[in-house]
């Protein structure tokens, strides 16, 4: 309790931190990404950081702030997927990034929500495309390492700059499997699926045993300690496994190999996804899709194309759009992947959705953020027009309900420059 | 020495490649062949597609000279711009393509791309044909050399409406080695793509890719002091050479100087025939290589990727130099921390040459998107640019910095008609090119898709038509 409230007076002292105030956003198109639909003219209330309420004909509460958003569009905060937000500054330099381990010891037990920054200068970038939330996810580096298959767990953040800024810890667990995956484990695909096989009896084992294992005891374990913690609830289907694959038959043997040992998993990438789609979606398992991604990069991505969202939504899979592997910099460009997507056969709403509604269900907070919904926490986007338009900008930026300054560092660089 | 021979001789060769070459006018007596660098050892042997007469009628047309027509008409004519306008009459003839609802553009010419060179499939180390890594100046290799008419990349960017790029070699050397500008049509050699005319251009790197190239095996350059101290040398021995040359043709006695490749392109960029390419990030790099172009006497064309030219931009525009950048890149490494969205519009509005350069496969794909986020952050600071000045970017200002000005770039009358037709306003993100026309040849119709030039993705699984 005391702790509680030593972080509750840290975060009231934290510099720029701005308290939730009683908002009303007044006259924009509302495209709320939940029950209440498109709304032509509405108006968003907003008090105690949480959407009050969502509809064509409110009253605005007494003593609130208003927001004239006529000519505007509201739409939910962005969530971008597959992200290094707040885990990296320089993308070279390697002091300035928390993103991957190299630790043979600590794979799986990566734990991303530690250790990130907050005041990190990329974050009111990515917060001036639109982006609210992130959901941060570990990277491999230091090229192919068998002792290190599991890159370590992603979080959910938000952009709000506050230290209490993970929004959901340990959402999901980063396995590379394809060519990537083949590498790791020693040079084969074939590999790679034996030793996923080894390390999942190894946690199950260590789950029932972890006595034996505390004294000395038991078989001997392929990970440490930690890492074979951090799997236990991938092994028992609670939390979700990334994987990241590309070929059309690594995604069915995936799938197959899921559904025997009782996974649940996240498909990240599927670039030829489009050729296997309805096994996808008779698995239910999610896909994070980079709109962007139409080049034959290598062996396992030849049928690469830019209708793979499309297609895939089409077939009934849930599709997340990313912006790149590792979005971070340029996670900016979350909302024109949303448009080329859109551009080759995307629904506009499967869209809005894929960079909103699901990947807040993909990764377990659908229940807090990802669309404009009474109770929700309000992430909300004003824009001056089409959020997916180069050529719009957002007028407004709330982040749980506390309205963001529209400046950055660049921005700050573009005016000392231009005033001269 | 007149060191490489004029466009119009280029075009010549082109034109009977094949017979002998013509020796230098004041050569004391003909070299044995490859002896004598004046040769147009590798000429272009593009030959334009059959192309019919033309008239885009209806659309809102995107000159490339600032202009924005609306409603207007574009005649095509034996393969170049015979006439644009609103309210032109279409003559007898004519293929009449009812374009009202859409845009046309000039083509979309890509100053910074690596396709053929480092060609898809990438991740296959085979395929990395980009940087000779084996010495800082390795002005003596040619990109055209390296290139692949065969990458898939060619093809999804000329169905993005790229019509021109510029191939250069990587930014691992300080002299990384000579460009190439190459139509970008279907062909079975890199001869088939040159741009008849084209002049070479030299790429030289700034900043912190030599220095890790080179730093980290523990030779120089290891700092940015080692860069500049390794250009000066360089210059030094190639204005060295070219003296030689002079003097050996000047007199007509004795031994000629011995050829030297490397130095073939250093020299030709000291007469001015080579267009210096300049990968350079940070704003003090660039002063400092205007000083050495100032003090070896030659012209520095454009700065690549220039994230800082906002900085600098009147300084820029004295020298007379482009600025060819991203609008979405930046932080990656130390020297292009300061990147902002705003860079091509502030360089434009201080009179500058502003390009969006892609030096990427995914985003040759869409310069015209590019564009558009920089047009906004423009707009978003307060700048007053219209579309018609923004196209610019990735059309007329591109062409100059290329030095194909003359030929393309532009739609004015007795250009190459290198045109595209999109379904929407190229700066939506929602805009495809409906048609593309390479010197008034139709080269991509969005409607009628037919099979892709490169075999490599022929009888390839994810080949077969989507269900």
């Amino acid at each position: 309790m005391i702790a509680r409230l030593l972080a509750l007076l840290a975060i009231a002292a934290w510099p720029g931190a701005a308290a939730a105030e009683t908002v009303a956003i007044v006259g924009a198109r509302i495209l709320t990404g939940g029950p209440a639909g498109e709304i032509s003219a509405g108006t968003v209330i907003v008090r105690d950081g949480r959407i009050a309420a969502v509809g064509a004909e409110l009253a605005v509460p007494a003593g609130a702030r208003i927001v004239d958003a006529a000519g505007g569009v509201v739409t939910p905060g962005f969530v971008v997927a597959d992200s290094t937000l707040g885990a990296v500054e320089v993308s070279q330099v390697p002091a300035s990034a928390d993103r991957a381990s190299r630790s043979a010891d600590i794979s799986a037990a990566f734990d991303l929500s530690l250790g990130l920054n907050p005041d990190s200068i990329l974050l009111p970038v990515a917060r001036l495309a639109g982006i609210t939330r992130a959901v941060v996810t570990p990277r491999y580096e230091g090229g192919g390492d068998r002792l290190r298959l599991f890159a370590g767990q992603a979080a959910v953040i938000d952009l709000g700059q506050r230290p209490d800024m993970v929004t959901r810890p340990r959402v999901a667990m980063v396995l590379q499997m394809g060519e990537g995956g083949a590498e790791r484990a020693g040079g084969a695909r074939g590999a790679a699926f034996a030793a996923l096989r080894t390390i999942l009896e190894d946690v199950r084992h260590f789950a029932r045993h972890r006595g034996d294992y505390d004294r000395g005891g038991g078989r001997p374990q392929t990970l440490s300690r930690a890492d074979l913690e951090a799997l236990v609830p991938v092994a028992e289907g609670r939390m979700p496994l990334i994987v990241q694959a590309e070929r059309a038959s690594d995604i069915v043997e995936i799938l197959a190999f899921a559904r025997d040992q009782g996974l649940r998993v996240i498909l990240d990438g599927a670039s030829e996804g489009w050729r296997v789609a309805p096994a996808i979606a008779r698995a239910q398992v999610p896909v994070i899709v980079d709109p962007f991604a139409n080049l034959p990069h290598g062996f396992a991505e030849l049928g690469a194309r830019l209708d793979n969202a499309a297609r895939l939504h089409a077939a009934g899979v849930d599709i997340v759009l990313k912006a790149g592997s590792g979005a971070a910099h340029r996670a900016r460009e979350l909302r024109y992947g949303a448009g080329n997507a859109v551009a080759h056969g995307l629904p506009y709403a499967a869209a809005l959705a894929a960079v909103t509604i699901n990947p807040a269900r993909a990764f377990g907070v659908a229940d807090r953020i990802g669309s404009i919904e009474q109770g929700k926490e309000a992430d909300l986007v004003l824009w001056s027009g089409d959020p997916f338009e180069p050529l719009s900008q957002p007028r407004a930026v709330f982040v749980r309900g506390v309205e963001q300054p529209l400046t950055a560092r660049p921005l700050e660089l573009r005016d000392r420059y231009m005033a001269r | 020495m007149r060191h490489t021979v004029l466009l119009p001789l280029i075009a010549a060769l082109a034109a009977c490649a094949g017979a002998p070459p013509p020796a230098a006018p004041s050569a004391p007596a003909a070299l044995r062949a490859g002896l004598d660098p004046v040769v147009e050892a590798y000429p272009s042997t593009y030959r334009a597609a059959p192309a019919e007469r033309v008239a885009i009628v209806g659309a809102t047309i995107l000159t490339g000279t600032g202009a924005e027509i609306a409603d207007g008409t574009l005649l095509v004519a034996d393969g170049r711009i015979e006439a644009v306008g609103a309210g032109l009459a279409v003559p007898e003839g004519y293929g009449r393509i009812d374009a009202r609802g859409r845009w046309v553009t000039p083509g979309i010419i890509d100053a910074h791309s690596h396709l053929g060179v480092w060609s898809q499939p990438d991740n296959v180390e085979a395929q990395n044909d980009v940087n000779e890594l084996t010495e800082p100046n390795t002005a003596q290799v040619w990109a055209e050399h390296s290139l692949w008419p065969q990458d898939p990349g060619f093809d999804l960017a000329r169905e993005a409406g790229v019509t021109t790029l510029m191939i250069l070699p990587g930014s691992g050397n300080l002299f990384g080695g000579r460009t190439v500008t190459v139509r970008n049509v279907p062909a079975m050699s890199v001869q088939a793509m040159r741009f008849p005319g084209a002049p070479y251009g030299l790429k030289v790197a700034c900043g912190e890719n030599p220095m890790r190239t080179y730093g980290g095996r523990g030779r120089s350059p290891a700092s940015r002091m080692g860069n500049v101290a390794g250009y000066r040398r360089a210059w030094i021995e190639a204005a060295d050479y070219a003296r030689r040359w002079d003097a050996w043709r000047r007199t007509g006695t004795g031994d000629p100087p011995r050829r030297d490749l490397q130095l073939d392109t250093l020299a030709g960029v000291l007469e001015g025939e080579i267009l210096v390419h300049n990968h350079c990030y940070r704003a003090d790099e660039m002063a400092v290589m205007l000083d050495v172009a100032r003090e070896f006497g030659f012209r520095i064309s454009t700065f690549h990727h220039a994230s800082e030219a906002y900085k600098i931009a009147p300084l820029l525009v004295r020298a007379d130099v482009c600025a060819a950048t991203w609008t979405n890149w930046w932080g990656y490494k130390m020297e292009v921390f300061d990147a902002i969205e705003e860079n091509a519009a502030i360089v434009d509005r201080a009179g500058g040459c502003a390009i969006i350069h892609s030096d990427d496969a995914v985003l040759v794909q869409r310069l015209n998107q590019e564009a558009a986020a920089a047009l906004s952050a423009g707009r978003r600071a307060g700048l007053t640019i219209s579309e018609g000045e923004a196209i610019r970017w990735i059309t007329a200002n591109p062409a100059r910095a290329l030095g194909i000005s003359g030929e393309t770039g532009t739609i004015e009358p007795g250009k190459r008609a290198d045109l595209v037709l999109w379904n929407a306003s190229p700066f939506s993100i929602y805009a495809l090119a409906d048609r593309v026309w390479i010197d008034g040849a139709l080269v991509h119709d969005r409607s009628r898709p037919e099979p892709r030039h490169s075999d490599f993705l022929l009888g390839q699984p994810g080949q077969e038509p989507a269900r």
